[in-house]
């Protein structure tokens, strides 16, 4: 059977997008419950090729991936293209960097 | 030990809490009320031009709050990166509104105050002695550097503010802090864990961004032998495991492992536990002693003067073509006043005006944009000029197949020009090893 095809938005409860420092945009998603949470993890969708693929970078822009099971949340983060308050910068807070994710493809598991 | 209690009014000074959740908070007999005023987030401003990142107004009426009912409590008052930037200048600034407010309401105590200003000769004689290293800038700081840098300050650690305490202070106005260790400092004075101190610090400097829902409020900390909690100051917020795990990952790119000044924070092995419906309880965060003490300096140049212009274009026509068109006026402009020493960019709101080259998305789907012509050059006047120049361009450009020919952009103001004044940048973010914890940050003692 062919699975319907749901995006990150139907699994995270939280989205976002943030400085961590003037050098680094960091992403946090987060999940309500150990189902969503395992069900993204296994589906492979959230790796440091996807993202750089979703933001158009090369894949070395991508500082870390961690999967962080205490908080039922995966963390990625990014080199920023333009350091905070350089010229060109367009988000100081870094904190409108996320929407991308939002619908980002989770391949359901083969039923 | 017995218990100690950090409470914490706010994510930053200056930026509110409710005061049924300072009362609430007051009623957990809090042993200490340490806030965070500041951190490089806002951007490079407010450490180059030396304005507060908060209006005094904002600030007078939060520290009279705070300096009313920590006095009332007999219990002390820190504050840490007092300003925004924590610069000798934000320092002062939130001094002198300290000792107003104790005129005013009749209060005496003991102040403290701690620099964390670097001289440049300072941080060159360590660039010079290699005790300067890259943290995350990628580029290496240079003498050249810091001949540009107008404002250099350093993260102090927990080591000066404890000092400042065990002199008797009972307000510290701390300059540029770790936002961790100036909440942690009273607890570790005090013999607390340092490891559970200084991460439930990271998580109280954000105030209540650690509850649900979250918001700029009270958050109570409690430091026991092998484990804290934590509980939000207001009745109409709860911790759970969820916002205070999720927190212990924000602003932050390594969940497990944080550096600080002196040390390292381990939390690959913490726990969550939901004790009541409102009370979170964390424990296994360790603190790891590093041989060598490294502090992160925040450093800034002055790059230019910047004036900006605001359009709007709902021209279908004029739309379809904005990316030849913008590069067009830009290389105009470069020709019309034959130079270089500028520089022009445009923000496309309805493009890629809040993602720029990150934006997935390349085609323009949004029937009206809105532009920002950018520019910064040597001095006010030019930039002026030059953004002026280019308005004027984008308003009368010619193209093919133009139905309208009375003005390509609308302009909300009149003038259409803004200058935004001088432009910093950051120029140094950078590691330097200290000797001892309380060599760069001088603290300053006055009977109020």
């Amino acid at each position: 059977m062919v699975a319907t095809e749901k995006r990150l938005r139907d699994f995270a409860h939280i989205i976002r997008s943030k400085n961590a420092g003037p050098y680094r945009l960091t992403f946090d998603i987060l999940f309500r419950d150990d189902a969503s949470f395992r069900a993204v993890c296994e589906s492979q969708a959230v790796t440091k090729d996807s993202i750089a693929r979703l933001y158009g970078v090369p894949i070395d822009q991508v500082s870390s991936l961690f999967v962080v099971p205490m908080g039922r949340a995966i963390k990625v983060t990014l080199r920023r293209p333009i350091g905070q308050g350089d010229f060109g910068d367009t988000d100081i807070y870094g904190c409108q960097q996320h929407a991308p994710l939002l619908d980002l493809p989770i391949p359901a598991e083969e039923a | 030990m017995s218990s100690i209690t950090v409470l914490t009014p706010t994510g930053t000074l200056g930026y509110g809490f409710g005061a049924d959740a300072l009362e609430r908070g007051m009623q957990l007999r809090p042993d200490v009320i340490a806030v965070d005023a500041g951190s490089t987030d806002p951007g490079p401003h407010y450490l180059g031009s030396g304005e507060p990142l908060v209006s005094r107004f904002s600030m007078k009426r939060e520290l009279s709050d705070l300096l009313r009912v920590s006095r009332k409590a007999g219990i002390p008052l820190v504050v840490g990166s007092a300003g925004g930037s924590g610069c000798r200048r934000h320092v002062d600034w939130t001094v002198e509104i300290v000792r107003e407010i104790a005129r005013e309401q009749g209060l005496s105590f003991k102040l403290a105050w701690i620099y964390a200003d670097v001289a440049p000769e300072r941080a060159k004689s360590a660039v010079a002695r290699g005790d300067v290293k890259d943290f995350e800038a990628d580029f290496p700081l240079t003498e050249e550097m810091l001949d540009e840098t107008i404002a250099l300050v350093a993260q102090m650690g927990h080591e000066p503010i404890a000092a400042a305490l065990d002199g008797g202070a009972d307000v510290v106005i701390g300059g540029r802090s770790c936002d961790d260790s100036a909440i942690a400092a009273f607890p570790i004075a005090r013999g607390a864990d340092p490891g559970l101190a200084m991460h439930m610090g990271k998580i109280l400097e954000c105030g209540a961004f650690s509850a649900e829902p979250f918001g700029m409020d009270v958050m109570v900390g409690i430091v026991h032998d092998d484990y804290f909690l934590l509980e939000p100051g207001s009745a109409d917020r709860r911790a759970s495991v969820t916002s205070v795990a999720a927190h212990t990952l924000y602003e932050r790119e390594d969940p497990f492992l944080q550096p600080g000044p002196g040390h390292s924070m381990d939390l690959s092995q913490c726990r969550f536990e939901q004790v009541t419906d409102r009370r979170v309880k964390v424990s296994g965060s360790r603190f790891i002693k590093t041989d060598e003490y490294w502090v992160k300096l925040e450093g800034v140049r002055l790059a230019g003067y910047r004036s900006i212009s605001i359009a709007g274009i709902r021209c279908p026509t004029m739309i379809a073509r904005i990316d030849g068109i913008l590069g067009d006026v830009q290389a105009e402009a470069i020709r019309y006043f034959a130079s270089n020493a500028f520089e022009i960019g445009f923000r496309v709101y309805g493009r890629d005006g809040v993602m720029g080259k990150l934006e997935p998305q390349r085609t323009i789907t949004s029937h009206e944009l809105g532009l920002v012509i950018d520019v910064v050059a040597p001095d006010q006047e030019f930039a002026h000029a030059v953004a002026h120049h280019v308005s004027g361009n984008l308003l009368h450009y010619h193209f093919p197949g133009q139905f309208n020919t009375s003005g390509n952009v609308a302009f909300p103001y009149s003038p259409s020009e803004i200058d935004a004044g001088p432009n910093f940048r950051f120029s140094a973010y950078h590691l330097m090893r200290l000797q001892s914890p309380l060599e760069l940050f001088p603290i300053h003692f006055e009977d109020v």
